[in-house]
């Protein structure tokens, strides 16, 4: 029971702390710029 | 099984359904992508939604986790992405598969098929366990290595999942736009081909095989079947009421031996189980620090 709750908080630590590095690193930008664009990939096009 | 718990099972049913519906209607909300015959191109796609939803959908207002994690892997630094796993770390830390099963719009597609009325296949159970760890290989090869590891004719990586196997973004984004759009109809080819049998495949399998996609090969459900066992939400079978009537396993559509495998990262978190339950054995609870203390499987 004490595992689940250290995993648990751990699991919201790093989650939050690698969504605020992403930020940082711009990849917000990066995946809008591919989702606001047909993607051909996953239409089965090229 | 009597009335009231066939019932009660039916009317958990239908609200299951009813949520499904709006929150597809709601993370594909907007109508204008199908009459302009093109995709939403708004900030709102700077956030991955929590299920497997292609932002190559008309109507798709977010993005996709799993292409989103791809796009990063392929792009130019080939790294991973820390702001789709940071994401999806949250989403499963504190659902865990609660997402798959009421949120996704595809397991929504699956639930909806397995409705018609044919015998449905149980899978040997030997086979199933094997075929579960698919979905992982999914994961781990198609959508993390490939798409960092083998660089394309413009030197980037593809994304193998999308553009090889993900039946969401050819039943979402593929049949619509193909549909809609002449000059995508007349570069439709092989690709497109055998993308759309392997959705014909997975579609037909789900009306014998209910959430089939969602047990072998989803890779988003592999990334959220890590967190299952400790998400804030639980559900569990309190030893001290479970007459072993096995109702609940009988109606589990992820074929699961409920009484010993519902803390398992394979439950989906349907519900079908407690409402089946005739001792009343089944609890759900919502905790982060918090824990119950009762005697459970
Ligand atoms: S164990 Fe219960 S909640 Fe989990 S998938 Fe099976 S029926 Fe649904």
């Amino acid at each position: 029971m004490k595992r689940k709750r250290i995993l648990r908080l751990c699991g919201l630590l790093c989650g939050a702390a690698l969504t605020a590095l992403g930020i940082l690193r711009g990849e917000p930008e990066v995946i809008l710029q591919k989702a606001v664009k047909i993607c051909l990939e996953c239409i089965g096009i090229g | 099984m009597s009335r009231m718990h066939r019932d009660r099972l039916k009317r958990q049913g239908r609200l299951r359904l009813c949520v499904q519906v709006i929150a597809a209607a709601f993370l594909n909300g907007y109508a204008a992508g199908f009459v302009k015959k093109s995709i939403f191109t708004g900030k709102t796609k700077l956030f991955c939604v929590p299920v497997l939803n292609c932002y190559a959908c008309p109507g798709a207002l977010g993005a996709c986790p799993i292409g989103a994690m791809q796009t990063v892997a392929g792009g130019k630094g080939r790294s991973i992405s820390f702001y789709v796993l940071g994401l999806l770390m949250l989403f499963g830390t504190v659902f865990g598969r609660l997402l798959c099963g009421f949120l996704c719009p595809f397991g929504l597609i699956q639930d909806l098929l397995v409705r018609i009325p044919l015998k449905k296949l149980t899978v040997p159970r030997s086979a199933d366990r094997l075929l579960r760890y698919l979905k992982y290989a999914v994961l781990l090869i198609m959508v993390l290595l490939l798409p960092a590891a083998v660089q394309n004719e413009l030197g980037s990586g593809d994304p193998w999942f999308c553009k090889y196997l993900c039946p969401a973004g050819t039943l979402e984004g593929g049949i619509p736009l193909v549909l809609l759009n002449p000059t995508l109809r007349s570069l439709a080819g092989v690709l497109f081909t055998w993308k759309t049998a392997v959705l014909l495949s997975i579609l037909i399998l789900s009306v014998k095989i209910p959430r089939v996609f969602c047990r072998y090969l989803c890779p988003l459900g592999a990334f959220y079947a890590l967190f299952n066992r400790f998400a804030c939400y639980q559900m569990q079978v309190a030893e001290h009421k479970c007459i072993a009537c096995g109702k609940c396993t009988s109606v589990c559509p992820m074929q699961l031996d409920v009484p010993q495998e519902i803390c398992s990262g394979e439950c989906i978190r349907c519900g079908r189980c407690k409402a089946a339950c005739p001792a009343d054995a089944i609890r759900t609870d919502f905790s982060v620090l918090r824990e119950k203390q009762e005697h459970t499987a």
